[in-house]
């Protein structure tokens, strides 16, 4: 490979060179039709951060609905049926909430946003593989999300984010339905098209001496999670392509009245959205990895063993989608083998766990704002991982299927994992995306209020779906009432927590300190730059000899025994 | 989905560099760098379009061992020789594009033109024999769903469990979607063909054509898989 830069020699290029790369081209213009990995990567996270502000704001109204037993909030006053219109709009409202989450928010959240900024920063290289195609991704990534919304405002979209048939081919006539679908549909193609890119651009564009064994874990995990956005998402959009042919022909492919069959919908559905919750954790565990070595300042603990588990995760998430149907009639055989793969899961996910500990050990450990998230991933993570494996063992899934159980797993390993990742990415590159510091006594107040809310909200959850409390249900026995009550307070305080991170980050891109290049004394090449980067990202194309997590102070007194 | 082809080796031109040829992207370091992202993606892309096959294909062989009689007797209303027909335009038409990616690499580009001209016309001629087959099976009601008309076929009522409406929903699907790929794949070799015609292609670099030629391909190839699982069913 080359060894030196060969820059762009037009003149506009001669002038940019020294310019970090908001200033190096200016106009609305230059926003819209860039194919600066980096200009899109800040695109998406202001299109994602909209989405799960929005979908949090539904969660919310919902927990404030489930204070009390009764239907009360969200019926009109007075009135015949107004308990009827209060359970319909609290159907409508969980459904929004969990496919605006999933497929517009957490999905590309990591990848799309931190991933596109941060990808080619790592790996040395100027740009994404095929840049027109990443700001394609995004245009389609917005259409979908538009096209969502717009089934939204049509109403009536009440079947849950995962569509089951045949109630998603026979409600309320097909419109909404469908065009939720379609909404989906193209939000998987933009998903496809990050991927491709991401693995091309890890394949093609790493810096001279930058081999595999030296990649940052970051780029490890969304190398991983790239290969099953590519193998995954195409199967979900032959699955919604035959549930829109259904509902437009009633043609009875999973419709069990026309001769189909609504287990395969599911066989689908969860071939692609098992895989898919790795596309939302993966590069979650790439951004802990980062965070935990870097602020304890020791070289991570098991390199190899942490960047093939990502790889493993993401071979055997392809197994597993049967998982979710253990109640569903599919053979018990399918079922005991679905049980045990799953169980396969937890081994190279506990390698991870276990060696970001083993990274802490004997660390010179700074308690700053990205940490602080890292110990809270570590934590509740732990939990989210453990309670799946309740889920996975067959007898115990058939009494907490379809139980705030579920619920309250799910969200420990997506919000206690890949939400509190990604905020606690968002701070660690907060200064080279920006090049401003946030107030590091902020940012601990804001994780601290995360962290009690969300396990106020999600533990309750727990206790809840082991009493018997089904999910989706507007109304309850008085006698869960207690947790309810819990639950929905913590979700007060996580939202508030939320929103005063949202406040003090807003308030340092305008007041904060100016942030040095490489203020965490990182060793991986995204910090050898100056913040923010330039337009081309380096100077001169970098040079790697060593690996990412070289942290010289600390590896000595390690070695010597000197303190 | 058809930009994927494009985006990934389309030469941005103007740079006027020495070291940098016309065709040779800013955030690529050199002419290799550049071709091998550009075919890694191609792969790529054919992957996700076989795993979307995939879906269907399951979807098929569902239905068939669900109603095995329904699909064996409804299967007759397909005209083979149309589908025979159709099957030599594909098999031709992948010799011919191979041919012209070959001339493409040892820098006959006049050659190389005309190969895709016969390459187009080939794809043309599926899609007429296609549109003869669609408009056949219009006229006579053999459609997906509620559309199958009740009069034909014996008296069988539409919209029965697991009847024939849910085998011609099938092949409408599977083969419309295979058909939305030929007009895509159509479209792609005359943008390939107009740029050979521009001068844009040399020994030293043809990957568009490459790619193209690839895609052209999967297209044939899943169309070899359909024919007999559609047509020919024993």
């Amino acid at each position: 490979m080359a060894t030196t830069t060969v820059e762009g020699a037009a003149p506009a290029h001669e002038h940019a060179e020294e310019l970090d790369f908001y200033k190096a081209s200016r106009g609305i213009k230059s926003w819209l039709l860039t194919l600066d990995h980096k200009r899109i990567g800040l695109m998406y996270l202001a299109g994602v951060l909209l989405a799960f502000f929005a979908a949090g704001v539904i969660a919310i109204i919902f927990r404030a609905e489930l204070m009390t037993p009764q239907i009360d909030l969200l019926a009109p006053a007075v009135g015949e049926g107004s308990a009827t219109i209060g359970r319909e709009l609290y159907n409508k409202l969980f459904t929004l909430h969990g496919a605006m989450m999933v497929f517009v928010f957490i999905i590309p959240a990591i990848p799309a946003a931190l991933g596109n900024f941060l990808l080619p920063l790592m790996l040395g290289a100027k740009d994404v593989a095929f840049p027109r195609l990443n700001l394609l991704s995004f245009y389609v990534w917005l259409t979908g999300t538009l096209i969502l919304i717009l089934a939204i405002l049509a109403g009536q979209l009440d079947t849950g984010w995962t569509f089951y048939t045949p109630y998603s081919t026979s409600t309320h006539g097909a419109a909404p339905v469908v065009l939720a679908v379609t909404g989906a549909f193209v939000l998987g193609f933009s998903s496809i098209l990050t991927g491709l890119n991401f693995v091309v651009t890890v394949h093609k564009m790493r810096a001279p001496g930058l081999t595999w064994n030296r990649m940052p874990l970051m780029i490890w995990a969304l190398y991983s999670t790239a290969v099953i956005q590519v193998l995954a998402t195409p199967v979900l959009a032959i699955t919604l392509l035959l549930l829109l042919f259904e509902n437009a022909f009633n043609v009875g492919i999973f419709n069990p009245a026309m001769g189909g069959d609504p287990v395969l919908f599911q066989h689908f559905f969860w071939f692609y959205s098992h895989p898919a919750v790795y596309i939302m954790i993966l590069p979650g565990f790439g951004i802990i990895s980062e965070i935990i070595a870097i602020h304890s300042r020791k070289h991570i603990f098991g390199y190899k063993a942490i960047a093939l588990s990502s790889v493993s995760i993401a071979v055997i998430s392809f197994l597993v989608w049967g998982h979710h149907m253990f109640v569903s009639g599919q053979s018990e055989f399918a079922s005991a083998l679905f049980s045990f793969l799953t169980f396969a899961v937890a081994v190279p996910t506990a390698i991870k766990v276990f060696s970001w500990v083993a990274t802490l050990y004997k660390g010179s450990i700074s308690f700053n704002t990205p940490m602080l998230y890292g110990l809270i991933f570590i934590f509740t993570f732990s939990i989210g991982g453990l309670t799946g494996l309740h889920l996975g063992t067959l007898s115990t899934d058939v009494h907490f299927h379809d139980s705030y159980f579920v619920v309250a797993h799910f969200h420990y390993v997506m919000m206690g994992g890949t939400v509190i990742a990604f905020i606690g990415g968002l701070h660690h590159w907060f200064p080279k995306m920006f090049g401003k510091m946030y107030n590091e006594n902020h940012g601990r107040i804001g994780a601290l209020l995360v962290f009690l809310g969300f396990n106020l909200t999600f533990f309750s959850q727990f206790v809840l779906g082991a009493q018997g409390m089904p999910r989706r249900y507007a109304e309850y026995d008085p006698e869960f009432q207690g947790w309810h009550v819990a639950s929905s307070i913590g979700s007060f305080i996580l939202a508030a927590g939320l929103l005063w991170t949202l406040i003090y980050l807003l308030m340092a891109l305008k007041n904060g300190k100016k942030a040095t290049a490489n203020p965490w004394g990182g060793a991986s090449l995204e910090w050898a730059t100056s913040s923010p980067p330039i337009a081309h990202n380096f100077h001169d194309t970098p040079h790697v000899d060593s690996d990412p997590y070289n942290f010289p102070e600390i590896d000595h007194t390690m070695k010597t025994g000197h303190h | 989905m058809s930009t994927a082809v494009d985006a990934g080796q389309h030469a941005e031109a103007g740079h006027g560099h020495d070291a940098h040829p016309a065709y040779l992207q800013h955030h690529f370091d050199n002419p290799q760098q550049q071709e091998g992202a550009a075919k890694l993606g191609m792969w790529l892309f054919l992957g996700t379009e076989l795993l979307m096959f995939s879906g269907l294909f399951l979807a098929y062989f569902y239905m068939r061992s669900q109603y095995p009689e329904m699909v064996h007797e409804y299967h007759e209303y397909l005209n083979k020789w149309m589908g025979a027909l159709n099957t030599l335009f594909l098999i031709t038409s992948s010799l011919t594009m191979a041919l012209a990616v070959r001339s493409a690499q040892v820098g006959k580009a006049k050659l190389s033109g005309r190969l895709l001209l016969v390459t187009i016309a080939f794809g043309l001629a599926f899609m007429v024999v296609k549109y003869l087959e669609y408009s056949a099976k219009f006229e006579h009601g053999l459609l997906p769903g509620d559309a199958f008309a009740e009069h034909v076929a014996g008296g069988v009522q539409a919209g029965w469990y697991g009847g024939p409406q849910l085998f011609f929903g099938i092949y409408f699907i599977m083969t419309g979607l295979h058909g939305v790929h030929v007009l895509i794949g159509i479209g792609l070799l005359v943008w390939i063909y107009v740029k050979t015609q521009r001068g844009a292609f040399s020994g030293n670099y043809y990957t568009p054509v490459e790619n193209v030629g690839l895609y052209w391909h999967l297209v044939d190839l899943i169309w070899i898989f359909l024919f007999p699982l559609l047509y020919l069913v024993k």
